[in-house]
């Protein structure tokens, strides 16, 4: 800006020009203070409890003496977020394939739309309660708490995440790739099967990653639906352990040993979820559309 | 896709005669995914009702109106009086919006307007990660780090800004103010992220036109950004809110868990979504205690829903203002 033909800008402008852009990023600053003293103490708390023994054993529970390990809760959340993940992905991508292939623009589709963000808006805790009125309470199966119930509400959570983010992603596959498959005579069912579906997959991949990546550190939902326990479960029908329920626990225990368990547990857990979103963030990237 | 006229260009089973059979796999998929579509309406309307239907024996026995007004909830002594859950929830709720809303749209607009290029991305993907961590581990963070760390400046801040009214008196370890920031650390991303979506729609013909009549950069937010985004960032605050809102863990680990409204913001409390983790377990065997956590559910619900129905109004709103002009005229 030379000032040959302009007025110079006074000194007092300039001077709030500076404080206000220097404020805006300090408070950005801020911003990222939590982060890192979050990671900071999770490394220097946790990375303390873990070895392969802390994997490989299930915890004891035991005030004194030795308390185990994570093993349990790590197989429970595996277990669990993939048996939701199993259920929610197909059944939130089908609703997504219907809203933008065959419901577009219609009344019925307006009201799916609203509901999946009724859905999205949802407190995790009230699907917890849900499940445990309806699963839990009601015995089905014949359990009370069990695994599968806790897929269900994880699975109740991911579902409008799955069918928002795929539905944002199909809406970009170009028109003249659906109209090229018509001309060249595919069904429809192919077109979306064949065509649609792998142009968008890169974001729809992406959008799975982050709805697993949110249910595996859910804690509220499965507390009173998959229960805490120590022993490892590989039937659905059994109490499961998790992560996220195993560290809550551990929080309230004034036992050191017991906190530590928590501190390695969700070093794991952070961990586990931070490679999911770089992975989803990396195949977004990656992607085409978009 | 109707065969027309050029239909004798193919023989039997060319794609432009297709048997009924064939069509088979089309009409299966279509009413297929129709039903499914359906069957989530259903499911969220079977969830409604059902809370609504567990919840009554609260307000047959103890009625709506104690239930929302008073302020006792003695589960042993069944008097359930919700008042304090539904204060201490709007308590954290506010503290996070004041706390949370300035830092999210100063990184929005720090990342959008101000920041170099090269430091974009990846400033953008910090922000981002906060929103990777889960809440337990905030949690955990909070019990063992915040409280004990804070609690030194807040005695002070209590005492030396005593007449802010609900400031002063006693400071415990676990409270409202500590379980807010935690909030607000936790809708940061979410508030961001629809400031910066909202942030860059802003036509760059209003940002250069101020430039061009000698604003300097934070002028041009103040007059061509901030006016315009403003309602795309009400939004965002209120997804935040709908958040904290319905945020039960990381809660309920720090604030206290009593079950009063404290005097000031320094002195623990509850949340609806807190009680309903807390006293579960206890309420299996009692059937008004359940009914009315499933009702502190329902209160949640009915909250959380009116505020995102509200974000999403103010969101849609922005964003319709992203039209290019041409389309206006």
């Amino acid at each position: 800006m030379s000032a040959v033909a302009f007025a110079p800008i006074s000194a007092r402008r300039r001077r709030v020009d500076k404080l206000a852009r220097g404020g805006v990023a300090l408070l950005t600053g801020v911003a990222l203070v939590p982060l890192a003293l979050i990671l900071y103490y999770l490394l220097k708390q946790g990375l303390g409890a873990i070895s392969v023994r802390f994997f490989t054993t299930d915890p004891t529970g035991a005030f004194l003496g030795d308390p185990g390990g994570i093993k349990s809760a790590v197989v429970g959340t595996v277990l669990m977020v993939g048996l939701a993940t199993a259920v929610a992905v197909p059944v939130g991508l089908g609703v997504a394939i219907w809203l933008v292939e065959f419901g577009r623009g219609s009344k019925l589709a307006h009201a799916v739309r609203y509901f999946i963000d009724v859905m999205t808006g949802v407190p995790s805790i009230v699907f917890g309660l849900f499940v445990y009125i309806t699963l839990v309470l009601a015995g089905v199966g014949g359990s009370s708490f069990a695994g599968w119930k806790g897929s269900t509400a994880l699975a109740l959570l991911m579902l409008p995440i799955v069918t928002r983010s795929a539905e944002v992603v199909l809406l970009l596959v170009p028109n003249a790739l659906r109209e090229a498959a018509y001309a060249l005579g595919a069904p429809r069912w192919k077109t979306v099967f064949r065509v649609v579906l792998p142009t968008a997959l890169p974001g729809i991949v992406t959008g799975v990653l982050l709805a697993i990546a949110r249910a595996a550190g859910e804690t509220a939902p499965l507390l009173f639906t998959a229960a805490v326990v120590n022993a490892t479960a590989l039937n659905f029908n059994d109490r499961m352990n998790s992560l996220p329920a195993l560290i809550f626990q551990n929080v309230g225990q004034a036992q050191d040993r017991l906190v530590t368990i928590a501190w390695g547990a969700a070093l794991t857990l952070v961990a586990m979820i931070l490679m999911l979103t770089l992975l989803a963030r990396l195949i977004q990237r990656r992607s085409r559309l978009s | 896709m109707e065969a027309g006229t050029i239909a004798s260009a193919g023989g039997r089973g060319s794609a432009l005669h297709r048997s009924p059979a064939a069509r088979l796999p089309d009409r299966v998929l279509r009413w297929g995914l129709t039903a499914l579509s359906l069957g989530v309406i259903a499911l969220i309307a079977f969830f409604f009702v059902k809370l609504i239907l567990e919840s009554r024996p609260v307000f047959s026995q103890v009625g709506l109106g104690t239930y929302l007004t008073s302020a006792d909830w003695v589960p042993n002594k069944a008097l359930y009086g919700a008042l304090p859950l539904i204060a201490g929830t709007l308590i954290t709720s506010a503290i996070a919006l004041v706390l949370g809303i300035p830092v999210a749209v100063a990184t929005a607009l720090y990342i959008t307007e101000l920041a170099p290029r090269r430091i974009r991305g990846p400033l953008t993907i910090v922000v981002d990660l906060l929103a990777a961590v889960p809440s337990v581990v905030y949690g955990l963070w909070g019990f063992f780090f915040l409280i004990p760390k804070l609690q030194p400046a807040e005695r002070w801040f209590a005492d030396a800004f005593s007449f802010i009214p609900f400031v002063g008196g006693t400071v415990t370890g676990p409270n409202y103010f500590v379980a807010g920031l935690i909030l607000a650390i936790m809708i940061l991303p979410i508030a961001s992220a629809i400031s910066r979506e909202v942030i860059a729609t802003v036509p760059r013909e209003h940002k250069e036109a101020a430039l061009a009549l000698g604003a300097t950069r934070w002028e041009m937010i103040r007059m061509a950004v901030l006016p315009y985004a403003r309602g795309g960032i009400a939004g965002g605050a209120m997804l935040g809110l709908g958040r904290a809102i319905g945020e039960t863990i990381a809660v309920t680990l720090v604030i206290g868990n009593a079950p009063v409204i404290g005097h000031s913001i320094f002195q623990q409390g509850y949340t609806l979504a807190a009680v309903i983790a807390n006293e579960f377990g206890e309420a299996a065997s009692d059937p008004l205690h359940r009914a009315s956590l499933i009702a502190a559910g329902l209160v949640l619900f009915v909250l959380t829903l009116c505020v995102n129905a509200v974000a999403r109004g103010l969101v849609l709103r922005a964003e319709r203002g992203r039209r290019p002009p041409e389309m206006a005229a």
